[in-house]
């Protein structure tokens, strides 16, 4: 049977809060933070649906989706085009940990020229064997934004959660947070890094 | 002897001069560069011993101000003055000309170390731009054609002297000043410039009390002139009540605020006026010693202060028993600064004055209790220590018939920029700024800056406001700029000045003004986004909340202002709406170096989304 319009209208209001993740130039340690949630992530698959995730490992939106959390800063163009899909489909996007909020542990790089990147990762690195000294340019590796860009220059970003990574607890307080509506007030014990 | 020790020796003497006292630091440091060009390392440690202070101390001075150096300048250094008003009058065309006749770029030394081009902020002469500095000679109304015969004369006559042939008027002509330059006084006012009987107010002070030449400056109700308009008779009452001494009268001639000529005037036309007026203010606050804080860049006058110094002494105006009162000694030093903005910030202005960088110190203790060398010092400008005397001469009420309810008296303004009659006006507090704008012929003004960049620019809807405390408050500049002005450009100047002269101590001033420039350089290459006004508005809230002195809680206000009356300018300036990736972020530049050193094209076509076919090249690095 066709769904009337009134219906499909009804089943969106009804449906539960999406959620999409995705790790940039990261190293996946803000998603372990969130599996760290423990029994509270059957809680959460109760709260909400994931989209586009490593957690369900679809690729792809499906749709419209209500918070976006990105990990890591933008590194190389895949991240740009990643993130941009995300602002498009996310009404709300967080950057998830410190990597995302400034560039983190990858942007240590910035200080060195994208050659001399080049030259000790595929060149001169002591583990490096390349006789014909070429850099690989396959166009399914993909290149290399001249730094790496914290999330919030590249797009609109619409909260910062620091934290290398961000605690399960400090996740878990601002999605319910995001999700209730409500405003965030973290405990000071979970935003104190020292 | 050897080329160390005859430069030992030479700094010996030098520190001798000023009794090897580490708070004449500036001065011994500013002997030292004029007799060698720079403050070598030798030099430093030299002088460190001999003062007894450590080599950092002095390090930390030869690298704050802006006249001293610690690597070999030329025999005669060109100083580009690079305000606003210079740009406007031609300074970008003056300095290409000295560049291609010097065959340097600014900051640099010729080969053979005779010229180093160098460029220095507002000095003073608006008026008359585009101006330069010739080692201490002052050289206005620059044109191209001009700088080609002024470098060849120095080549040809090494003495920056000679490139004065006409004197300006009044005592700009006097033998001990000589400089081209004009005073341009286009309204004499009634309080400054009108003839009077020499004295006559110091007579009168010294016939009352102390107390009484407090009451009558307070009843004046006199307001300080520099810009912050404190009440001129409780700072006097405040110092005066403060315990221990002796105490220090210092008046504040570094007028620094881009824009601001008028205490130039003062000094080169009235200094006697201001004299008798520290005079009469030491009398009230029972100061013992005064020192004129001079700007480095009126260096051309010091000779001449110092001559009108000594005649005062000679008549009995300065020294022991002063008009014949029974202990009333009460003498005044000149200290010439070395170019720093900073240091016409009262605590700032102190430091320098003991030898020290320009830093702004801590508030409270208030320099009143706790100022020079930790005793009660009273800091007042130039004009309003003119108007002190001129208040005991004609009396408070004489004083009070001009201005408004919390502005008494007279302002001088000093003027400049898109108008026919650039110069100062003495006119009463409370004149519309209509009528300012009217008196100086400025007939298509589209923004007028008044006090200067940490003042306000205010727009033509409100050109009806007043000049006085209550509505438009200055020290004394009024920049104009006519409507076909860039006025985002000029705000994004006036803040790589106040980068400049940040003295670094606190973060939102030294990170905040440079965050504020680059944000509105961002909107200025159409690269803005809405959210950029609500970020600027915010900082500038930050950076005036939490700066230390008056740098930092002023520097923000141009951005302020203009945020609110000059919304306009900053909305044509937004880029596309952010709905993907930000006008800012430009991926074609990030990806350019790397498709260079990969040798093929991004496989995206960031325009589109659609995807192209690439390009593959092997390289080698």
């Amino acid at each position: 049977m066709m769904e009337t319009v009134q219906e499909r209208e009804q089943r969106q209001l009804n449906r539960k809060p999406r959620i999409a993740t995705a790790s940039l130039a990261g190293c996946f340690g803000c998603h372990m933070s969130v599996l760290d949630l423990d029994e509270r992530i059957l809680e959460l698959a109760e709260l909400v649906e994931f989209d586009r995730s490593p957690i369900d490992d679809l690729k792809d939106f499906t749709g419209p989706v209500d918070i976006g959390l990105i990990e890591g800063g933008c590194c190389n163009e895949e991240n740009v085009r990643v993130l941009r899909e995300f602002r498009k489909h996310c009404r709300i996007l967080v950057s998830l940990g410190d990597c995302a909020t400034m560039g983190g542990v990858p942007a240590l790089r910035n200080t060195l020229s994208l050659q001399e990147c080049f030259r000790e990762a595929y060149c001169d690195g002591p583990t490096v064997y390349n006789p014909t000294g070429l850099i690989p340019n396959d166009p399914e590796i993909p290149l290399l934004l001249d730094r790496v860009y914290p999330c919030h220059e590249v797009v609109r970003v619409d909260y910062h959660l620091p934290g290398c990574p961000p605690s399960a607890e400090s996740i878990w307080q601002t999605l319910t947070a995001l999700l209730n509506n409500r405003p965030l007030d973290l405990p000071y014990e979970l935003i104190k890094y020292d | 002897m050897d080329e160390n020790g005859a430069t030992k020796a030479a700094v010996q003497a030098i520190c001798r001069e000023h009794g090897n006292d580490r708070t004449r630091m500036l001065d011994i440091l500013r002997d030292v560069q004029r007799r060698f060009g720079f403050v070598s390392d030798e030099a430093m440690d030299e002088v460190a011993e001999v003062t007894g202070c450590a080599r950092i101390d002095v390090e930390s001075v030869v690298s704050f101000y802006a006249f001293l150096s610690d690597r070999p300048q030329g025999r005669i250094v060109i100083r580009l003055c690079n305000d606003v008003v210079d740009e406007l009058k031609g300074m970008p065309e003056v300095a290409a000309a000295f560049r291609r006749e010097l065959g340097i770029a600014i900051g640099e030394t010729t080969s053979d170390g005779f010229f180093t081009l160098a460029e220095t902020p507002c000095i003073g002469m608006c008026d008359q731009a585009p101006a330069v500095l010739v080692n201490d000679v002052v050289v206005t109304d620059l044109d191209p054609d001009r700088v080609r015969r002024i470098v060849h004369r120095l080549r040809y006559n090494p003495d920056p002297s000679a490139l004065v042939t006409e004197v300006g008027d009044g005592n700009n002509g006097h033998p001990l000043v000589r400089a081209m330059v004009r005073n341009n006084v286009r309204r004499a006012g009634e309080v400054i410039f009108s003839d009077r009987m020499a004295e006559a107010g110091l007579q009168q002070a010294l016939r009352l009390t102390p107390e009484r030449v407090i009451e009558q400056v307070k009843q004046s109700k006199l307001c300080g002139r520099g810009g912050a308009g404190f009440p001129t008779g409780r700072k006097w009452e405040f110092t005066r009540a403060a315990q221990g001494g002796p105490k220090y009268i210092i008046c504040n001639a570094d007028e620094g605020e881009p824009g601001t000529f008028k205490d130039r005037v003062l000094l080169t036309e009235r200094p006697d006026l201001l004299f008798e007026g520290m005079t009469i203010a030491a009398y009230a606050i029972g100061a013992s010693e005064g020192i004129l804080y001079l700007r480095g860049e009126y260096a051309y006058l010091r000779r001449f202060l110092e001559h009108v110094l000594e005649e005062r002494r000679r008549a009995g105006l300065l020294g022991q028993s002063i008009l014949g009162v029974d202990g009333f000694d009460f003498d005044i030093r000149i200290q010439l600064g070395a170019g720093s903005y900073v240091c016409g910030e009262e605590t700032a202005l102190i430091s320098s004055c003991e030898g020290q960088r320009g830093d702004p110190k801590n508030r409270p203790p208030f320099p009143a209790e706790k100022g020079f060398l930790g005793r009660p010092t009273c800091v007042n400008n130039v004009e309003t220590l003119c108007k002190a005397a001129r208040i005991l001469e004609e009396g408070p009420d004489w004083f009070r018939q001009w201005g408004t309810e919390s502005s008494a008296g007279t302002k001088l303004l000093s003027i400049s920029g898109d108008c026919l009659r650039p110069g100062i006006y003495e006119v009463p507090f409370g004149v519309k700024l209509s009528d300012v704008l009217k008196l100086c012929g400025a007939r298509d003004a589209g923004a007028v800056l008044v006090g200067g960049p940490s003042g306000r620019l205010v727009a033509p809807a409100d050109f009806d406001e007043r000049i006085c405390f209550e509505e438009l408050p200055t020290g004394g500049a009024i920049v104009v700029f006519d409507s076909s002005r860039d006025l985002l450009r000029i705000v994004s100047r006036y803040l790589a000045f106040f980068i400049d002269e940040s003295c670094g101590h606190c973060t939102p001033c030294r990170v905040g003004n440079v965050l504020l420039k680059e944000r509105i350089d961002r909107l200025r290459r159409g690269q803005g986004e809405r959210s950029d006004l609500e970020y600027l508005e915010r900082l500038a809230r930050t950076i005036q909340a939490t700066s230390r002195c008056g740098l930092g809680q002023t520097s923000p206000r141009l951005v302020e202002c203009t945020l609110r009356d000059f919304r306009s300018l900053y909305e044509a300036c937004l880029g596309r709406p952010d709905l993907e990736l930000r006008p800012s972020f430009d991926i074609r530049a990030a990806l350019r170096e790397s498709e260079a050193l990969v040798g093929r094209d991004s496989v995206y076509n960031w325009n589109e989304q659609s995807e192209l076919p690439c390009r593959t090249t092997p390289s080698r690095l």
